[in-house]
C-alpha cells in the first residue's frame, strides 16, 4: 500500500483548511471520549467508531449545501456532527437521554435531524440507498436543485439494495451522490473474501453511473473530488459513485475483538492518518504552528467536555411516553 | 351507480392524482401495461409517465424509493404487484417506513401508501396465493387496510394518502371484478370495523376477500334459522376492538374467518383479544376458519379445499350452537 502522505499546496484558503482540520479533530476527540464512556458503561448497545475515516465525512460534507439531503449509516456520528447536529445532542442521544437528537429512542446508530436534512442513522446495511433514490426522485419532481448524498460501506455492495438503487438512480438520472466508504472490511470480512469483483467503480459503472475513486485519508482530495461529483450531479447529469479509500482504526464495534486483521496492516494505515497527515501538511505550508494546533485541540476538548456534562445532566424520557411518536394519529395497536 | 371494485380503485387514484400534484403512482407495469390487474389502465395517458411511473422488477428498490420520496415531500402510491413479491421489499417496509417516526423522535414521517393484491382462489398456485396481511398487521407504526367493498375501494385510498404515516392497502385479487352499487355517502374514516349484516346469534368476524364468503355463509345460516352478524374489519391495524367486542357481547359466540394460515393468523390475534376482554360473555368456545396449513395447490378442487368456504363457516357456526 501507499504509505506516503499528501503534500503540496492546497486548493483552498487557510481558514477553510483550519475548519476541515477542526471538524476532523472534533470527530476524533468526541469518539475517543465515546470509547471511554462505553468502558464506563455510560454508553451501551452498539457503538461503531469512525476513527481513522474522518477525512471522508469532513471533506465530502463540506462540499455539500444546506439544501441537500444526507442519508448515513450506523457509523454516522461524524457525519451527523459535521452536518450540524450539536455534539451535545449527539452525546445525549448516546446516553439515551431525552435531550438527545432522538430523545433516546435511537442511540448511536439512529441520529436524525430534520433541520439539517440528516435522514439517519440507518442500521440495515444498504438500507439507506433506496431511500436516497426516493429523496432524489422527490427533489426532481418538486423542482428542487438538491443533491442527495448517501453514505455506505463497501460491504453494502454485496446487497441487492445497492444494485437496485444504482439501476433506478441511473435509469431515472436522479441527483444521487453514492458515497462508498471503502474501509476494506465488512465487519470481519475482507473485501477480497466477499466480492468476485473488487473494483467497486467497475460495478457502479456497469449501471452507467459515473465513478470517482479517491484517497479517503486525504481530506483535501476528498473535498475536491466530491465538489466535482456534486457539481456533475447537481447539473442534472445523473448519479455519481465515489469510492473513498479509507480504513477504520478501531474494531467494527465495541463487541468486536478485531482478530481478522494483521496488526501491521493497522499500523501501516495509521502512518497515513487523516488528522496527522493534514496537520503535517498545514505545518509544512506554514498555515499552522504547533501552538495553534494545541489551542485548537484544547478548544475541541472543551466542546467534548461540555457535551459530556450536558448528557450527564440530561433527563430520562418518562416511561409514559413509550409509545410517543409511533404514529401521528391515535394509538396504533 | 353500479361500479366494479377495480373501477372504484381507479377512480380513487384519478381523484387523488387530480387533487394533489404530490401524488404519483409507481410500480411494475402500472403504466404502459395498465396495471397487472388493470387498476391503472388509462391513467398513463391522463397523467403522463412521471406520475404513472413504471419501475423495473426491483421491489426492494422501488418500495424504498417510494418511502424516500415520501420523506422528501411527495405522496407516493407504490403498487406492489402482489403480496407475494412484497416479501422482497419487507426490509424497507418494516425497517424504514414503520420505524422512521419513532427512531427520529417525530422529526420524520413517511406518508407513503403501498397497495398490493393478495390472496388465493385463481389457481395460480403456491407462490402467487399468499395472504400475509397478518404479518404487516403485527408491526407497530403501520396502518393496514383491507377494503372488501366497492365503497371502501373507492374511499380508502384518499384517506390513506391523508395519513401522515405509512398505510398498506391489501386488495384481494378475487374482489377486482366485484360489482356493487356505490353509496352516495363517501367512506369517511379508516379506523373502524363495520357491521355488514346485523344479527344476534353468532358473530362472524372477517375482512377482505373472505367477506363475500362470510356473507354467503350468513345467508345459509339464516335459512336454517340462525341469525348471524357479520363484521368486516376493514382496518387490520389498528384493530377496532370496540366493534368486535360489542358484537361478541351481543351474540355471545364468535367465529373468525381469515384466509391466512391458522398458525399465527390474524384470526388468532382477534380470538386472543376476545378471550382477554370478553371471556365471561361467551356461551361457547371461540372458533376460526382459516386456510389449511399447506402451500396453496394448483388443482381447483384442492385449492377450494384449502381455503375458507361458506360451508366451512356454516359448519363452524352450527357446531358452536350444538347443531
Amino acid at each position: 500500500m501507499n504509505t506516503s502522505l499528501a503534500t503540496g499546496p492546497l486548493p483552498f484558503a487557510r481558514d477553510f483548511a483550519l475548519q476541515l482540520l477542526e471538524d476532523m479533530l472534533r470527530i476524533r476527540r468526541m469518539e475517543e471520549k465515546c470509547a471511554e464512556l462505553y468502558g464506563a458503561q455510560k454508553i451501551r448497545g452498539f457503538l461503531h467508531l469512525y476513527i481513522g475515516e474522518e477525512a471522508v465525512a469532513v471533506g465530502s460534507l463540506h462540499a455539500l449545501r444546506p439544501v441537500d439531503n444526507i442519508v448515513a449509516t450506523y457509523r454516522e456520528h461524524g457525519h451527523a456532527l459535521v452536518r450540524g447536529l450539536s455534539m451535545q445532542s449527539i452525546m445525549a442521544e448516546m446516553y439515551g437521554k431525552r435531550e438527545g437528537s432522538s430523545r433516546g429512542r435511537g442511540g448511536s446508530m439512529h441520529l436524525f435531524d430534520a433541520r439539517t436534512r440528516f435522514f439517519g442513522g440507518n442500521a440495515i446495511v444498504a438500507g439507506g440507498l433506496p431511500i436516497a433514490v426516493g429523496l432524489a426522485l422527490a427533489a426532481r419532481m418538486r423542482g428542487e436543485a438538491s443533491v442527495t448524498a448517501c453514505y455506505f460501506g463497501e460491504g453494502a455492495i454485496a446487497e441487492g439494495a445497492f444494485h437496485e438503487s444504482m439501476n433506478l438512480a441511473a435509469l431515472w438520472r436522479l441527483p444521487v451522490l453514492f458515497c462508498c466508504e471503502n474501509n476494506l472490511y465488512a465487519m470481519g470480512t475482507a473485501l477480497s473474501r466477499s466480492e468476485s469483483q473488487t473494483d467497486l467503480c467497475a460495478k457502479a459503472a456497469s449501471y452507467k453511473v459515473r465513478t470517482e475513486s479517491v484517497d479517503g485519508q486525504d481530506v483535501a482530495a476528498v473535498y475536491e473530488t466530491t465538489c466535482r461529483a456534486e457539481q456533475y450531479v447537481r447539473e442534472g447529469n445523473g448519479p455519481c459513485f465515489i469510492e473513498y479509500r479509507t480504513y477504520r482504526y478501531r474494531a467494527h464495534s465495541m463487541f468486536d475483538p478485531d482478530l481478522y486483521r494483521d496488526k501491521r496492516e493497522i499500523e501501516q494505515w495509521k502512518q497515513r492518518g487523516p488528522l496527522h497527515g493534514f496537520t503535517a501538511r498545514l505545518k509544512q505550508l506554514e498555515m499552522l504552528s504547533e501552538e495553534e494546533f494545541l489551542a485548537l485541540d484544547a478548544k475541541v476538548g472543551a466542546e467534548v467536555e461540555r457535551a459530556v456534562a450536558f448528557a450527564e445532566a440530561g433527563d430520562w424520557e418518562p416511561i409514559e411516553d413509550l409509545a410517543l411518536d409511533l404514529c401521528a394519529r391515535e394509538a396504533n395497536k | 351507480m353500479k361500479m366494479s371494485y377495480r373501477e372504484a380503485l381507479r377512480e380513487a387514484l384519478r381523484e387523488a392524482m387530480s387533487a394533489d400534484s404530490r401524488v404519483f403512482l409507481m410500480g411494475e407495469d402500472v403504466g404502459r401495461y395498465g396495471g397487472s390487474y388493470a387498476v391503472s389502465k388509462g391513467l398513463l395517458d391522463e397523467f403522463g409517465p412521471d406520475r404513472i411511473r413504471d419501475t423495473p422488477l426491483s421491489e426492494l428498490g422501488f418500495v424504498g424509493a417510494g418511502i424516500g420520496a415520501a420523506l422528501g415531500g411527495m405522496r407516493p402510491i407504490v403498487e406492489v404487484m402482489t403480496v407475494n413479491f412484497s416479501l422482497l421489499a419487507l426490509d424497507q417496509i418494516v425497517n424504514t417506513a414503520a420505524l422512521y417516526r419513532h427512531m427520529s423522535a417525530g422529526q420524520f414521517s413517511v406518508p407513503v401508501v403501498i397497495r398490493m393484491a393478495s390472496g388465493a382462489g385463481r389457481q395460480i398456485a403456491a407462490q402467487h396465493s399468499h395472504s400475509f396481511e397478518n404479518w404487516y398487521a403485527s408491526i407497530p407504526g403501520l396502518t393496514v387496510l383491507a377494503p372488501a367493498t366497492v365503497d371502501d375501494a373507492r374511499g380508502m385510498l384518499g384517506l390513506a394518502l391523508a395519513d401522515p404515516d405509512p398505510v398498506l392497502i391489501f386488495e384481494h385479487a378475487q374482489l377486482y371484478n366485484l360489482e356493487e352499487e356505490l353509496s352516495a355517502d363517501k367512506v369517511s374514516e379508516i379506523r373502524s370495523a363495520r357491521v355488514r349484516r346485523a344479527g344476534s346469534t353468532v358473530s362472524l368476524i372477517t375482512y377482505g376477500g373472505s367477506l363475500p364468503k362470510t356473507m354467503a355463509a350468513a345467508e345459509m345460516l339464516a335459512e336454517e334459522g340462525i341469525d348471524a352478524e357479520v363484521i368486516d374489519l376493514r382496518v387490520l391495524r389498528p384493530l377496532d376492538e370496540a366493534t368486535i367486542l360489542a358484537s361478541v357481547r351481543k351474540c355471545r359466540r364468535a367465529v373468525v374467518i381469515d384466509e391466512c394460515w391458522r398458525s399465527g393468523s390474524l384470526a388468532g390475534e382477534i380470538m386472543a383479544r376476545i378471550a382477554e376482554q370478553a371471556f365471561y360473555d361467551l356461551d361457547a368456545p371461540l372458533a376460526r376458519v382459516c386456510s389449511e396449513e399447506v402451500p396453496m395447490p394448483y388443482a381447483r378442487h384442492l385449492e377450494e379445499a384449502a381455503l375458507p368456504q361458506p360451508a366451512k363457516i356454516v359448519a363452524a357456526a352450527k357446531a358452536m350452537l350444538g347443531k
